[in-house]
């Protein structure tokens, strides 16, 4: 990784607001403006825009691109119909995820990819190596692309007034694409990472700030409010939606992850099949739990959890959920201990019982 | 900008120490820390009776993003803590140098106090 972080199109905007820009994923981001708390309550309550043009974005298309999809990723893509988007997750032949990503059916024979951040140049690097025969282009458009999340139970309403897309016949994971904020070829997607309705927006990089500008002043007297990578985080966790590098990685697998429903083992072949079935079949050696605490400390990544003195497992993410009012994280537990009612979490020398969640917190 | 009030002491460490004249003081986080923390949500103090060196560890303050040590400024007894952070820790960020004191102590040796940072000396690590 470069020694100079890349800074979105929308940077100069972030300072005006007084965002505080950290290092995120080889990206100068913003945490914050006013504060996680404010922000993460604002798009359960009403609105707030994220700034999420860190993630990268590929375009595979030609006449096999479908059939590539499907031997490349765990959830089936040839079924997608146009202008419909599907979560999936793409693993190693081992069955350790290479990243987990939302995939936009263009066309017959053209998808848009969302990327994480930090595995886009590596995710592209791995389509490209497995092309073989498929008659596919796999084509780098990270830096053609900035992107929005309008986020909250009145984003639709903000979004409406800065676009004549028709927004109420987007289905979930459903997309438009046309005019936004003055800016042409957006594409507009029913989809989020926080729990809570919304909308995400790909746009023309030169486009970004005009379309933010706009969106923040129509938003403004509805109660919409900039918001940062850390109510991103503590959102995404009430939802428990994974955070590639926490619930899943190159050593954690879907299976493991929870995420089972987008492992489609009916499709005959597609790398990790093997790997994940005997998983599937077996029993993963550990798996990722939800959990709560009844206490004030939060269990912070790395944190042990113990099954009576017997260690278990660890802490993968942890925060103050805002809208419980409590501490809440995943932690990767072994096998037969994650049904325990007597787990309890080691925060610097103090043992607290952690309380396993079935649901999310936030549905 | 960061308020740096001119009749505290400071450490390095973003601590500050308000002197009494009866020979006791009271120790805080200042407002450069509060905000670098952010949302407070919770603060580990120590029980009253227990006595900490200059550089101790006396608690932890835990923010939505991070835990951090607190590290005593002077060597002392705690004698009091602010029971007012159990129930609103965002004191902390609202009035870090009033409402969000966090422990008074018997100061057990003032010649300690003229090694910590004025509010000048302090106000130019900022």
């Amino acid at each position: 990784m470069s020694d100079t972080l890349s800074r979105t199109p929308l940077y100069s905007l972030h300072v005006e607001l007084g965002g505080r820009m950290v290092p995120f994923a080889g990206w100068e981001m913003p945490v914050q403006y006013r504060g996680i708390i404010e922000e993460h309550m604002a798009v359960r309550k009403t609105a707030g825009l994220f700034d999420v043009s860190h993630m990268g974005e590929a375009r595979v298309r030609g006449k096999d691109a479908a059939a590539f999809l499907d031997r490349i990723m765990t959830n089936e893509m040839s079924s997608i119909k146009p202008g419909m988007a599907r979560y999936t997750v793409m693993c190693q032949p081992d069955g350790g995820c290479v990243d987990d990503l939302i995939v936009y059916r263009l066309n017959e024979n053209e998808f848009l990819i969302c990327l994480n951040a930090s595995n886009a140049q590596k995710d592209l690097a791995w389509m490209k190596s497995l092309v073989g025969r498929f008659k596919v282009e796999v084509i780098d458009e990270c830096n053609a692309w900035a992107q929005l999340a309008i986020q909250g139970p009145l984003a639709e309403k903000i979004l409406s007034l800065v676009t004549s897309l028709p927004l109420a016949s987007i289905k979930r994971f459903g997309f438009l694409t046309g005019e936004v904020g003055g800016a042409s070829g957006c594409l507009v997607s029913r989809t989020g990472y926080t729990g809570s309705a919304g909308f995400e927006i790909y746009l023309p990089a030169a486009s970004a700030e005009k379309v933010a500008r706009a969106i923040l002043t129509a938003g403004q007297p509805h109660g919409l409010i900039p918001a940062g990578l850390g109510a991103r985080d503590s959102l995404r966790l009430e939802a428990n939606y994974p955070l590639y590098g926490h619930e899943i990685s190159e050593k954690i697998s879907p299976i493991q992850a929870g995420l089972g429903w987008t492992v489609k083992f009916s499709k005959p072949e597609f790398v990790g099949r093997e790997a994940l079935r005997r998983q599937a079949e077996g029993g993963p050696a550990s798996s990722v739990v939800l959990f709560s605490l009844d206490d004030r400390r939060i269990a912070r990544q790395g944190a042990q959890v113990f099954a009576g003195d017997t260690p278990v497992g660890e802490v993968l993410s942890g925060t103050q959920s805002p809208v419980l009012g409590k501490p809440i994280g995943t932690a990767l537990i072994a096998a037969g201990y994650t049904g325990s009612s007597e787990l309890t979490v080691d925060i610097r020398g103090i043992r607290l019982p952690l309380q396993i969640a079935v649901e999310p917190f936030v549905k | 900008m960061s308020q740096v009030p001119a009749e505290l002491h400071y450490t390095k460490d973003h601590e500050w120490v308000r002197l009494a004249n009866d020979g006791t003081a009271t120790i805080g986080i200042t407002d450069h820390a509060q905000a670098a923390l952010g949302d407070v949500t919770f603060v580990d103090l120590p029980k009253t009776g227990k006595t900490f060196a200059a550089g101790d560890v006396f608690g932890t303050v835990e923010s939505v993003k991070a835990a951090s040590d607190l590290y005593s400024p002077i060597s002392g007894e705690v004698i009091e803590t602010n029971a007012a952070l159990n129930d609103t820790p965002d004191l902390v960020n609202r009035e870090p140098y009033q409402g969000a004191w966090m422990i008074r102590v018997r100061v057990q040796n003032p010649a300690e106090v003229s090694s910590l940072l004025n509010a000048a000396g302090y106000a130019a690590l900022l």
